[in-house]
């Protein structure tokens, strides 16, 4: 056995390496912008890049739902079908929603906004340091996630989210997408389309699905990298996070908020 | 008295549920095999290891491969369970596959044949969806 | 000089003991099939959501686990503190402690998402997770308070008879420690961030854990006729209105502390004044029936003396703290993140507190069935303990117990 591991561990390290080497090769333009964002499929992923997000609050359009939907479709959130005797309020409460829309009104000023809700991808996630058998962990490239194989269901993690990023899941599921598995009793939150980032994309559904839609409100990439265009932004303008006084760090940022 | 009969009685049965038990692990050994197969498991050389070896060790490939991928990034790996399902799913006639989980499928047919519980597809899809 | 003192297996009639068991047994099994109903079906079958993720199993299994920890005081009281009067109290004391653990464990197991997969629990540490901490301090509960029990009762065992008791005694108060820094460390939520919670959950173990050991030496002293003499009902009863009145002191300090600053307002008038369910069961339960009216029996002159009125008492101490960790598990979740500080939720897609309103929370049958289960599993084994070890003293009169003789 440990010899057949070895063969395959020496024929992947064979093959990244020539990847590696080919895209030195070939492209060393392309690799200064991209090779920063997009990782070889068969590496492990390193701090070297954080992810994060930008959710410019003044151009989420009051009543579009278009990321909560393209969200819904990509992580097969919307294949679960209300059980029989669920009651509709009730199933609505219990349903997993990895990313919700949420309208405030300043207190003084009235002022409304709009912005998107989802896993803020905090460097110190209080998800992780509750979770009993480290099912919920934080990437090294800094995504937030459950390994579903290791969860219990205490929802213990719920409890601690400061941002109710979190959702149960309540049922037996029937339908699953193989890019995200999901079965009754585990936890899950947004994973920033963890299977995108892994699979090369650089980009989540939400983001496309707002680009799509002429909003651009979201912008995502490489916090670690000066050049990203969510880096830019970034430090072009003021952002806030959301229960900053928690000093959680977020991955995901917020302007006009 | 009649605590101590209960409790022996409570012993006893204790004795034959850990024997059933133990007759149903070692069934694989006896038992004729009749599993469920697919096209590429009549064509071992396409597997990432030999037949016999996956036969007895699949899972500790799967599991290797689960912690490169869930925790690690690590995609397109050799044990990787969607790959295990793209290459050993049966179509039907009409040409859409069937579940692995289905009863005498893959998957299926193994574990039901020595009793084991199949866990991954609590959370797995069972046909490829992409 | 006091008389010895003998210990005898739980001499009820044979006819009478399997009736009680097979109660019991009955009311566990059904715990245990509603369990089954709501394992196989997942939890939207229970009154529990994204919002209110903790519900009524989670109320009885800390109520049972912070009182399993509270019923091992009276014999700490005597080991630790060489209180002669309370010696014979301490094998029922240690039985007591490991059957309530044992029924609130498996409630709270049993109402894992994934409880198959408990060996992961028990093998996978996150050592930075209170709750991993608590799956050691758990298991480590019944290994020594186990170890603690054999020393008392076996004489040959005596030597480790001190140093089990001290490791006891403080493995039990690491214990609730624990279980009330699940809630204290929760920065998140306004209803559990607080420092208090530790010690307030070890004085409230104190009182629930007391009280259940009360209502259960009377009642099983009363069914084999075994004298229990007023001289050590004098005592517990004494040392229970301490503790209730602890409880509440801690109780007022927590909302006063709260109250002290003003981001904690609304949440303080979310418990006190409009919250509803749970501010009547806070008024009604937690300080009514959990505290003052105890109170009022306990100082009483002659209502005190009275075993029934006793029985009350220790009864409303057990409800009223049933009920004080409904309000704190259950209204703390209720009450609305504070997502946006000095901002108001108009929409939200995911229940975030809306206009300020608090989530909601129907307890479900399978949910109470699977509490009351575990109670049922905790008094299954006190009883079988009882009756095939020598748990019980034959009698606890008077001149037997004489509380004058050793102290």
């Amino acid at each position: 056995m440990k010899n057949t591991q070895d063969t395959n561990q020496k024929r992947r390290q064979f093959l990244q390496k020539g990847a590696a080497v080919t895209a030195i090769a070939v492209a060393p333009g392309v690799m200064l912008h991209t090779a920063a964002k997009a990782k070889p499929v068969g590496e492990a992923v390193t701090d070297a890049v954080r992810w994060g997000m930008l959710v410019d609050a003044a151009k989420c359009a009051d009543g579009c739902d278009a990321c909560v939907q393209a969200c819904n479709e990509e992580n097969g959130l919307n294949l679960l079908q209300k059980p029989h005797d669920a009651e509709d309020e009730m199933w609505d409460q219990q349903i997993p929603k990895w990313i919700r829309n949420v309208k405030v009104k300043d207190n003084l000023t009235g002022h409304v906004t709009s912005l998107p809700m989802m896993c803020q991808h905090c460097e110190h996630p209080p998800c992780v340091d509750v979770c009993p058998t480290t099912a919920s962990f934080r990437r090294a490239d800094g995504i937030v996630m459950v390994d579903r194989h290791l969860c219990i269901g205490c929802r213990y993690c719920m409890m601690a989210c400061p941002y109710k990023a979190r959702s149960f899941v309540h049922e037996v599921v029937e339908h699953k997408l193989t890019r995200t598995p999901r079965g009754k009793g585990c936890v899950e939150s947004c994973n920033f389309c963890v299977h995108r980032l892994d699979n090369g994309q650089t980009t989540t559904a939400c983001q496309d699905a707002c680009a799509k839609d002429g909003h651009n409100a979201i912008t995502f990439g490489d916090l670690n990298n000066p050049d990203s265009e969510v880096s830019k932004a970034l430090k072009e303008q003021s952002s806030t996070q959301i229960r900053a006084d928690l000093k959680l760090n977020t991955g995901v940022r917020y302007r006009g908020v | 008295m009649k605590v101590r009969a209960f409790e022996h009685g409570l012993l006893l049965a204790l004795a034959v549920v850990l024997l059933a038990m133990a007759g149903v692990a070692s069934a694989d050994d006896k038992a004729g095999w009749k599993s469920g197969t697919s096209l590429a498991a009549t064509q071992e050389q396409s597997c990432v290891r030999d037949a016999a070896f996956m036969r007895r060790n699949h899972m500790e490939v799967i599991k290797h491969a689960r912690i490169d991928t869930v925790r690690k990034g690590v995609r397109g790996v050799d044990g990787s369970l969607s790959e295990c399902i793209a290459c050993h799913v049966n179509k039907d006639d009409k040409g859409a596959p069937i579940p692995v989980n289905q009863e005498g499928q893959f998957c299926a047919g193994c574990h039901q044949q020595v009793g084991v519980a199949l866990d991954c597809y609590q959370c797995h899809a069972t046909v490829p969806t992409h | 000089m006091m008389k010895k003192i003998y210990f005898r297996e739980w001499g009820l009639e044979s006819r009478n003991y399997w009736m009680l068991l097979a109660v019991l047994a009955a009311v566990a099994g059904i715990g245990g099939l509603a369990a089954l109903y709501m394992e196989h079906h997942g939890h939207w079958v229970t009154g529990m959501s994204n919002q209110i993720v903790w519900g009524t199993p989670h109320v009885f299994a800390i109520f049972l686990i912070v009182a399993a920890s509270g019923a091992l005081n009276v014999a700490s009281i005597g080991s630790v503190f060489n209180k002669t009067i309370y010696k014979p109290l301490a094998p029922l004391s240690a039985l007591l402690a490991i059957a309530l653990l044992l029924g609130g464990l498996l409630v709270l197991v049993l109402d894992l998402g994934r409880p198959d997969r408990l060996i992961v629990a028990m093998t996978t540490y996150n050592f930075k997770s209170i709750f991993a901490w608590n799956i050691i301090l758990y298991n480590g509960f019944f290994v020594i308070v186990g170890f603690y029990l054999w020393t008392v009762m076996d004489r040959k065992m005596k030597c480790y008879y001190k140093p089990a008791g001290v490791t006891a005694f403080i493995w039990r108060l690491v214990l609730t420690t624990g279980t009330g820094s699940i809630f204290g460390f929760l920065v998140a939520r306004q209803g559990f961030d607080a420092a208090i919670m530790a010690p307030w959950f070890i004085v409230m173990s104190f009182g629930f854990g007391l009280a259940i050991y009360m209502l259960v030496l009377m009642d099983v002293f009363k069914r084999d006729q075994r004298p229990l003499g007023d001289a050590i009902m004098k005592k517990l009863k004494g040392l229970l209105a301490v503790f209730v009145a602890a409880n509440l002191m801690f109780m007022v300090t927590f909302h006063l502390t709260n109250l002290y600053g003003t981001e904690n307002h609304a949440f303080e008038a979310f418990i006190l004044l409009n919250g509803g369910i749970y501010t009547a069961m806070f008024w009604i339960g937690q300080v009514l029936i959990g505290g003052l009216l105890p109170l009022a029996i306990l100082f009483h002159p002659t209502l005190s003396l009275s075993r029934g009125w006793l029985t009350a008492a220790a009864v409303m101490v057990v409800v009223g703290g049933w009920m004080t960790i409904y309000v704190i598990v259950i209204g703390g979740q209720a009450f609305p993140m504070a997502l946006f500080p000095s901002k108001t939720i108009l929409e939200s897609g995911f229940y975030d507190g809306v206009n300020g309103m608090a989530s909601s929370y129907t307890p479900s049958v399978p949910e109470v069935l699977l509490g009351l289960g575990g109670v049922a599993v905790a008094l299954v084994v006190t009883v079988i303990g009882i009756r095939m070890l020598k748990i019980l003293p034959l009698s606890l009169a008077d001149e037997v117990a004489d509380p004058h003789a050793g102290i």
